[in-house]
């Protein structure tokens, strides 16, 4: 409780090691597990091990690693949905044991995240409902949030007639409606086109901006993370992956990726990337 | 210029698709094959006309169609109010599912006309052990069909509503149970199937009036056009109640975009 105040940081990781249950059978047929741990007696292994960080409040960190290195585990930690096997996560201080509205969590499947017997101003407002806002109150800040994410005008659809980005949007609204102080994502748009990608990317930029808050997002692509991020931090590759390192951004928004100081940065992340996946020698999915 | 040429053809499949056909078929075919065979073996859909015609006539027709069609409605409803709130809590809850699994396991096989003799003995002859017959007809297809849509959900739902600061009870009600409404709906239909199977075997004893008392005894009579008639306005009726449910159902639920065919 202390040192809530005396760090100065919006969230602390401290330690963090992450384990899954030993689920023998699942576990043959996953990658990226060591073989041999498969039949011992002990957990599988550490998917992650020792990871520590630090995330300035109102910070756009972003978390970059190959496929299966540990991103969604560690943001799942951080949502509440998994424990962590050892070690803490700490939001102003205070230890995170479950999911709370403080953090708002757009999944990777907007399709499957949300509310498709709901109206785009119904699921917007879902959170408030359960927090016991009242209706106009709800109906106000929904229609703020509908606004600040591009749908006015679809506040009547139902989710089945929106395309994939637009439901993204519409998730991206239900969770800032709560006003969290935290923003998870994990692989938001992953699943859309290349150009309502690159919308969405900066539309979530003015978002930030406008609303302040502190936003971890997660990708496995390396321009992604060049475009948004002020921070990143390189996952190393799984099992017992760690932050590698964590770079700074050093350029203003909007980024022009075509920049030739911008390209030979993403190269130089490019490398740190290679080398964290690489430090491991064996056991890499290096296709991923 | 397209148009013209597309016009017979749409009229065509839309023909197609009606089942006009079908029935044309079947109608022909059953003419058929009563013409082989002597009206009280197999009368034709003319004879079984005449039969429906008489009935009318006789003004027995409509009490029977009337009180089947009451039996059935009360105990369909029954299982809705049994199955459903069940259906979703043995859905919803692992303790709950657990206890209740093996149970429903059993049961789901064992159809209503096993109790039949059971159910005269422990509830009597009158309206209670009939409608409990079809209570139970329409329980088990109403249940697992709301146990299957409950646990088709997706988990992330459930996240999403719990990071959004839902309690369990809240997303019980806000997310079990909207979302399972579309495979509830399927389970109400197949429970309506039910319902109206087992009247037969509900009226199979100790009844004076229905469509399953009219099939039952017209073979005692030699009527068998009474029989066939029986058949025909028990198909109809529940083929027109599905068809109609499926359209509520269809244009109900068209945002979860999921149409059942
Ligand atoms: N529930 C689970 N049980 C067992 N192993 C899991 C579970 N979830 C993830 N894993 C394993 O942990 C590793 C990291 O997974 P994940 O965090 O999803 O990776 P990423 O998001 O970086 O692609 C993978 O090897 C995966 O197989
Ligand atoms: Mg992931």
């Amino acid at each position: 409780m202390l040192e809530s105040k005396t760090t100065g940081k919006k969230i602390v990781i401290k330690g963090l090691n992450k384990q899954f249950e030993q689920e023998k059978k699942g576990l043959l047929f996953s990658k990226n597990i060591n073989p041999d741990a498969v039949f011992a007696d002990e957990p599988s292994g550490y998917v992650l091990r020792d990871v520590n960080l630090e995330i300035a409040e109102g910070e756009f960190h972003i978390f970059l690693g190959a496929s299966g290195c540990g991103k969604s585990t560690l943001l799942n930690i951080i949502a509440g949905f998994l424990e962590a096997t050892d070690g803490e996560v700490l939001l102003d201080g205070k230890k995170i044991k479950k999911p709370g509205s403080e953090r708002g969590v757009v999944f990777q499947s907007a399709e499957a995240a949300v509310f498709p017997w709901l109206t785009v101003r119904k699921n917007v407002e879902y959170g408030l409902k359960m927090q016991g806002v009242n209706k106009k109150e709800r109906r106000r800040i929904a229609d703020e949030c509908i606004e600040l994410v591009g749908l006015k005008g679809h506040e009547k659809k139902h989710p089945s007639e929106l395309s994939g980005g637009m439901k993204q949007r519409v998730q991206i609204a239900r969770s800032i409606a709560s006003n969290p102080e935290i923003l998870i994502m994990d692989e938001p748009f992953g699943a859309l086109d290349a150009q309502t990608r690159r919308n969405l990317q900066d539309e979530l930029i003015t978002i930030w901006k406008k609303t302040k808050k502190t936003i971890l997002f997660v990708t496995h692509d390396l321009q992604e993370a060049v475009y948004l991020g002020q921070k990143i931090s390189i996952f190393s590759a799984a099992p017992d992956a760690k932050i590698a390192m964590q770079i700074p951004v050093p350029y203003d928004y909007p980024r022009k990726l075509d920049d030739p100081d911008v390209s030979e940065f993403t190269r130089n992340v490019h490398k740190v990337l290679e080398e964290a996946i690489n430090a491991h020698g064996a056991a890499v999915d290096k296709s991923a | 210029m397209k148009n013209k040429k597309k016009r017979p053809v749409y009229f065509l499949s839309a023909i197609g698709k009606s089942g006009i056909i079908t029935w044309i078929l079947i109608i022909l075919i059953w003419e058929i094959a009563s013409k082989f065979n002597t009206p009280e073996f197999l009368p034709g859909p003319l004879a079984t006309l005449k039969g429906l015609r008489e009935l009318i006539d006789r003004g027995v027709l409509w009490d029977d169609v009337r009180i089947s069609l009451q039996r059935v409605g009360i105990g369909w409803i029954r299982g809705i109010i049994i199955a459903v709130p069940a259906g979703l809590l043995i859905g919803r809850f692992k303790p709950i599912r657990f206890l209740f699994e093996p149970f429903i396991n059993f049961f789901r096989f064992v159809p209503a006309i096993g109790f039949l003799t059971l159910f005269l003995m422990w509830f009597g002859v009158g309206e209670a052990s009939k409608l409990m017959l079809i209570t139970y007809a329409s329980v088990f297809p109403i249940m697992i069909n709301t146990i299957a849509a409950v646990s088709g959900i997706d988990p992330v739902k459930y996240q999403a509503a719990e990071s959004l600061g839902a309690s369990p009870l809240q997303s019980f009600f806000t997310v079990t149970v909207p979302g399972s409404v579309p495979g509830i709906f399927t389970g109400i239909r197949l429970g309506l199937s039910g319902a109206i199977i087992s009247i037969v075997s509900a009226e199979m004893l100790a009844a004076s009036e229905g469509i399953g008392y009219l099939i039952y005894t017209s073979r005692l009579y030699y009527r068998t056009d009474w029989i066939f008639t029986g058949i025909v306005v028990l198909g109809l009726f529940g083929f027109i109640a599905d068809k109609v449910l499926r359209k509520i159902g269809n244009s109900a639920f068209k945002f979860y975009g999921i149409v059942n065919q």
